[in-house]
């Protein structure tokens, strides 16, 4: 029946109508729903979500020590040549040649967040930072040594 | 001095500029509503940085349109570029001569005010047309082109929700029709019928405002915005102004047809109720009601998908139409029979 279901019409076009007034009248009323970040405002207490990736960073404990071998393995990871490896090598007490890093170039500027490095790393050395007020005036400045000067790798780890 | 001549030249002035006045104070006030609303709505605090609480936001973006070049580009019609819109503004203007803001206080009681009100609300039209042909632009023409279509069609079932009213009270005098709503609004006076007739008239001034579901005339993200893409600066803002008064004013036609203008709320008996009810100015509860339905209208704004050009005139033509029609008939029956209250 064609009247039939041009009434039918009628009522459930303005039932969804009705549907959707409801829930925007919610918001307008329940205003501890909004999720509006005041950003510079709060920055003291701005709490980010875990899955944000901001930066790369390698991780130095209290001594200043890291647990990156200097493998290569995150540097084979990333997809568009963001991080370079500048290996040295180091004499141990007993005579023997031991690889380890001089240098953890990073290129913020290339970087993607993509996480490939942090899943490659063997020994946990880096991970994702929440950092993300990055802006400089030089891009030269992008390009960040992630070993702090003097850190060495931390014992017993291969 | 004071002979006839000059005591209603003075009297034209005094209306004209309080006109004015009342244009520029709505213009900041629901442009700040609007952005208010929207942002409530959609989770968002809205303007909050410019005075307490962002109050001043909107005469602050006043100021920036105001000190703005307004451009005419070289390959327009250039008269009628810069006539589109004052005509918008002189029509909004227009508009406000039979409304009646409180007990006894109007600009104009003519005995053919809502007549007069769907006349001079048609006229809105050439405004748009004229922006959208003078510009030169093919995203301006196509946006006039939609609103051309969208005003005439819609202003069939607006013209028709009006006239249920019209048949119910037996005239065509704002006045009277508050008048004879004194015991009861139209809304609950008139049954069911009266009710669906204020939907309709709310869905059809909603489309013949412009404004979103049915903003296809603007439509930014098609038509950039539409029939007043190539304007900037000051007439821009006159189109923008234009069309909040235009919400006003339907809004305000709507509150006095249906929800019965400036009359306070009363029920049937209740005689301290009613009493309690008169001691609140006449003019609180016109703008009171006015500002109500102007929510109704922004509420369907940030809620609703703009609907594409063939359900815009699908809905009308399809759904509306006859539904009014069948609508003012019924009513027209509960008039002869009394069955109103």
């Amino acid at each position: 029946m064609f009247i039939v279901k041009y009434i039918k019409d009628i009522f459930s076009g303005i039932k969804s109508l009705l549907v959707g007034m409801r829930r925007t009248g919610y918001y307008f009323t329940h205003h501890k729903e909004i999720i509006t970040e005041q950003y510079p405002d709060n920055r003291d207490t701005l709490v980010m979500a875990d899955r944000f990736k901001g930066e790369v960073v390698l991780i130095h404990d209290e001594h200043n020590e890291h647990a990156c071998t200097g493998c290569t393995a995150c540097e084979l990871a990333c997809p568009n040549a963001t991080i370079k490896i500048v290996t040295k090598f180091d004499i141990t007490p007993e005579g023997k040649k031991k690889k380890a890093i001089d240098k953890f170039v990073y290129h913020l500027e290339l970087c993607t967040m993509c996480n490939l490095c942090i899943v490659a790393c063997p020994t946990d050395a880096i991970k994702m930072a929440q950092t993300f007020e990055h802006s400089v005036y030089d891009r030269a400045e992008l390009t960040k040594i992630l070993n702090k000067p003097g850190s060495k790798i931390r014992e017993g780890i291969e | 001095m004071f002979n006839p001549t000059w005591a209603m030249t003075i009297e034209m002035v005094i209306a004209g500029v309080s006109v004015i006045g009342l244009f520029a104070a709505l213009g900041l006030v629901l442009v700040l509503m609007e952005r208010r609303v929207a942002a409530w709505m959609q989770i968002r605090l809205g303007p909050n940085r410019v005075g307490p609480k962002g109050m001043l936001q909107s005469l602050a973006d006043t100021v920036k349109l105001l000190v703005k070049e307004g451009m005419t580009p070289d390959g327009s019609d250039k008269f009628l570029f810069n006539l589109a819109p004052y005509i918008a503004m002189m029509v909004a203007m227009l508009l406000m001569a039979p409304i009646a803001f409180a007990k006894d206080f109007r600009l104009w009681d003519m005995n053919i005010g809502v007549l007069y009100i769907t006349a001079i609300s048609s006229i809105m039209v050439i405004s748009i047309l004229m922006a959208g042909w003078a510009s030169n632009n093919k995203y301006s023409l196509m946006g006039a082109m939609r609103s051309g279509a969208q005003i005439v069609s819609y202003e069939l079932s607006a013209g028709l929700s009006i006239l249920t009213i019209v048949v119910l009270t037996g005239s065509l005098n704002i006045t009277d029709i508050i008048n004879a709503q004194a015991d009861g609004w139209w809304i609950f006076k008139g049954h069911i019928p009266v009710l669906i007739s204020f939907v309709i008239f709310i869905i059809a001034v909603t489309a013949e405002t412009n404004r979103a579901p049915f903003d296809l005339a603007e439509a930014e993200s098609e038509l950039t915005a539409g029939f007043h893409t190539e304007y900037s600066g000051m007439k821009f803002a006159l189109f923008f102004l234009a069309e909040y008064i235009n919400v006003f004013i339907v809004c305000a036609i709507g509150a006095t047809l249906f929800l019965g203008g400036w009359m306070p709320f009363h029920i049937g008996n209740w005689e301290a109720f009613n009493h309690v009810m008169d001691y609140i100015p006449s003019s609180i509860w016109f703008f009171g009601k006015t500002f109500f339905l102007i929510f109704v209208i922004m509420w369907f704004r940030w809620t609703f998908p703009r609907l594409r050009i063939d359900q815009l005139l699908n809905l009308e033509w399809k759904y509306l139409l006859p539904i009014s029609m069948f609508n003012l008939l019924l009513v027209t029956a509960i008039a002869i029979l009394k069955w109103h209250f």
